[in-house]
């Protein structure tokens, strides 16, 4: 079908005990996009990725996979899908190469010439015995098994965690060859880097919620500009401007951030006080990301 | 900062984590002990009745085998030692091994102990605290039933005899954990080799026992307990021997504890293939690598017990032959070959309810890989729920019928040699070794429905396990409700060989273990995936 969502999520709740991981929760990622799924810990990622998966029920609301139910049709769905836990815990006895041939076969078979060059592209050891790899490799083991697979969807939960930052570098590398082979890529992150750097669309959420939701050129037009300036003398009236926030006045260096409407007033007035040096930058998905929380959290 | 250094803190945590389970062992075992002098002190109130009772336990070897000798069947006490100090030394060194395994090995497999030994904290101050709350746990249990059986007007001497003679026990066996915790990577295997050592222990002292000389019994520990004599002109120097064991197998475990890093054992694992085998390519394939191991110890452990207790047989029933007085009360249940078959159907027993303990722990396994996060990426692929743990079952049920079948098949050919009729003993051996299965299903039919149901409560299933195990030694002494004693599988296994073999309850165990295995199997399907 083509067209349709990958995966969409409605209303999803799910809770453990008294506390909600999921409280309402909106997901759409669209077939062949990259979609961020950022989120601090505890945020109900993984839960919302189980639920998907068919490891878990949730309590209410509506869950689609590949146009189909993830509970009840989990074993077709499976074959078409390939998943890294976020903590990925080996069979002490099985070396790493058998885990990767185990888990390509358990989901219906692995290309094995895109296996032995993830092999070597991540400078994989495949005979070591799965107790004896460090968390960066167990990582590893997986993201070969799940890269080398022929599926249409991957659903990656924190992928890099225990990553270097070449292999890092390298796991970037290949999930933009997979979006170019046409696949959906569900990435799960709280590395706000690592998300600016490989989505089309990004999904923050808090709380077992969505609190925002787009592409990464609409989530900075909703968000503020920071400004720092160093002026010919000290401005009148920036403060009552609407939609400065956070200003820090220090003799002639002003420091600010603006709301996208208030741009146009800000530059007028900065300018009658004489502009000395000016630096504006969009603000990173960090500050976005901190913004939300700090803002919600208060 | 010493080696020992946080000791104090690691026996805190210990008795924290433990704060349930600990307590329920330290007062479970005095009180089968005290409840069990409290039965033969109401059953056997006269001397006469008490020396007929003895004196019918020390001419059978069979029973001599799997109990120990009696060394003063004139006194309430000395039968008490004789009944329960087996059970009592076998239960304090479950726990010891347990234990210790649980709070060493077991906390660097999951990497606890890495937290722990980045604090400040010394290098051995994880197995010394396991070892001191194993070891003031073994104590406990001493002076509680040795506090039961004075209660029971029994000598008080004796009764601190009896007592320390179990916690002995307990700490040879303490002193083993820490030695095999340092030698293996999971705590899986070290408890494995420590539970082997105490299988071994039982069977020199099972078969020092059941023959002539004892030699082979002050090989064991088990039959030091015995050989303390409590209640019997006690013998005190023996506890020289469990002291020296025990201090030395601890010295070796801290000197092997010297020498490794964290997280590593001694027999360190092998490097592995680069790719799979084409065979393991799906669920019930993966279970077997699981279960393989352990499952092959068990086919040997089972395959030595059945050929020892099989060549003793015969030597059983001369005995018998030998003693005029026990043949003619012999011969009115049919000589000595029926005490041969006596002693047999006992061992077949005895080994089915050994093979329940295999069968719970491989029906547990699926739980075990749930909570160490393994089962997650196998069900995230192409495997449906019934699947995954059916796969785990097949080696549970398969396993437990295949060692039992080892036992008799080994039982049978060493008595048939013996007899001369190697072929025609296999068979009937062999079935009435068969014929323990059922009831074990059942065992691992309820470690089924509990992961189905309550999966945070699967212990429970050797709970269970271990009251039925009980009910079957002690229940009828202590005079338990016959329907409370029905409602163990065991209890309605036919005496084979010997007995009459009737096949209707064995049916009803085959229709209660698929009805619980299903059950079982059906709420795994609704639930979902937890974790510890």
């Amino acid at each position: 079908m083509p067209g349709s969502p990958a995966v969409l999520i409605s209303d999803l709740t799910k809770r453990f005990g008294g506390v909600h991981a999921l409280n309402g929760l909106n997901l759409s990622v669209r077939t062949g996009e990259v979609h961020g799924f950022l989120g601090p810990n505890g945020a109900g990622k993984t839960t919302a990725l189980r639920v998907l998966l068919g490891l878990m029920r949730a309590d209410s609301g509506h869950a689609e996979l590949l146009g189909g139910h993830p509970w009840r049709d989990a074993v077709e769905l499976h074959r078409r899908l390939a998943y890294v836990p976020g903590d990925v815990v080996l069979w002490p006895t099985l070396s790493g190469g058998e885990a990767i041939d185990l888990l390509g076969r358990l989901r219906g078979g692995l290309d094995l010439r895109r296996r032995a060059e993830l092999l070597e592209r991540f400078d994989l050891d495949p005979t070591k015995k799965g107790g004896a790899y460090s968390k960066g490799n167990r990582q590893k083991v997986a993201l070969v098994a799940a890269l080398a697979s022929n599926v249409e969807l991957l659903l990656l939960d924190e992928p890099t965690s225990g990553l270097d930052p070449l292999m890092e570098a390298v796991f970037r590398d290949c999930v933009a060859e997979e979006r170019d082979n046409g696949r959906t890529v569900l990435l799960s992150s709280h590395i706000l880097s690592e998300v600016e750097a490989l989505c089309d669309r990004v999904t923050i959420v808090r709380e077992g919620r969505v609190v925002e939701s787009g592409t990464l050129t609409q989530l900075r037009h909703l968000s503020r500009t920071s400004v720092t300036a160093e002026l010919a003398r000290t401005p009148d009236g920036l403060a009552a401007l609407p939609g400065v926030h956070d200003l820090v006045v220090d003799g002639p260096h002003v420091r600010f951030e603006v709301d996208p409407d208030g741009l146009d007033g800000v530059l007028r007035l900065l300018s009658e006080a004489g502009v000395r040096s000016l630096a504006c930058r969009p603000p990173s998905l960090e500050e976005l990301f901190l913004r939300h929380y700090r803002v919600n959290a208060a | 900062m010493s080696a020992l250094t946080g000791t104090g803190t690691l026996v805190r945590l210990a008795l924290r984590r433990d704060r349930l389970r600990l307590p329920i062992w330290v007062v479970v075992i005095p009180g089968l002990v005290t409840a069990t002098a409290s039965a033969i002190v109401e059953l056997y109130p006269t001397m006469g009745e008490r020396l007929a009772l003895g004196l019918a336990i020390g001419a059978n070897p069979a029973l001599r085998a799997l109990t120990g000798p009696i060394f003063d069947p004139s006194s309430a006490g000395g039968l008490t030692a004789w009944r329960v100090t087996g059970v009592a030394a076998v239960l304090t060194s479950l726990l010891s091994v347990l234990f210790v395994t649980r709070h060493t090995r077991a906390e660097e497999e999951t990497g606890r102990a890495e937290l722990i030994g980045a604090g400040t904290v010394g290098r051995h101050a994880l197995p010394a605290a396991a070892v001191l709350v194993a070891g003031a746990a073994n104590l406990a249990v001493a002076l509680l039933s040795a506090l039961g059986l004075a209660t029971r007007g029994l000598p008080v001497s004796g009764a601190l005899a009896f007592g320390l003679s179990v916690a002995g026990t307990g700490w040879v066996f303490t002193g083993v954990a820490a030695l095999t915790a340092q030698l293996t990577e999971t705590a899986r295997a070290a408890n494995a080799i420590a539970l082997a050592a105490l299988g071994l222990a039982f069977l020199l002292r099972a078969a020092g026992d059941a023959a002539d000389g004892d030699t082979l019994s002050w090989l064991s520990p088990l039959g030091w307990a015995q050989r303390v004599r409590a209640f019997a002109d006690e013998r005190w120097t023996v506890f020289a021997l469990f002291a020296v064991a025990a201090a030395a197998l601890s010295a070796v475990a801290h000197l092997l504890a010297g020498r490794r890093d964290v997280g590593t054992g001694l027999l360190s694992s092998r490097r592995g293939p680069a790719t799979a085998a084409p065979r393991l390519s799906g669920p019930t394939a993966l279970a077997w690598r699981l279960h393989r191991g352990v499952l092959l110890g068990w086919v040997i452990a089972f395959a030595v017990v059945g050929a020892v207790f099989g060549a003793l047989a015969l030597s059983v029933g001369d005995i018998v032959d030998d003693n005029p007085q026990l043949a003619a009360l012999m011969a009115g249940f049919g000589g000595a070959g029926a005490v041969v078959d006596a002693f047999l159907a006992t061992v077949m027993s005895l080994l089915g309810m050994v093979a329940a303990g295999y069968a719970v722990q491989a029906a547990l396994r699926p739980r075990a890989e749930e909570v160490a996060a393994r089962a997650e990426p196998v069900l995230a692929a192409a495997v449906s729920r019934w699947r995954w743990p059916a796969g785990h079952l097949v080696w549970a049920l398969g396993g437990a019928t295949t060692v039992l079948a080892v036992a008799g098949l080994a039982a049978g050919l060493a008595h048939g040699i013996r007899v001369g009729d190697p072929a025609g003993q296999a068979l009937r051996i062999t079935g009435a070794a068969l014929a323990q299965a059922p009831a074990v299903w059942v065992m691992a039919g309820v470690a089924v429905l509990l992961f189905g149901f309550v999966p945070r409560l699967t212990s429970l299933a050797w709970a269970v396990l271990g009251a039925f195990v009980l009910l079957g030694q002690l229940g009828r002494l202590l005079g338990i409700d016959e329907r409370i004693q029905d409602l163990s599988p065991f209890a309605h296994l036919p005496r084979v060989p010997g007995g009459e073999a009737t096949f209707g309850p064995l049916a009803w165990l085959v229709v209660v273990a698929a009805a619980l295995v299903l059950a079982g199997l059906a709420g795994f399907r609704r639930r979902d995936l937890t974790g510890g």
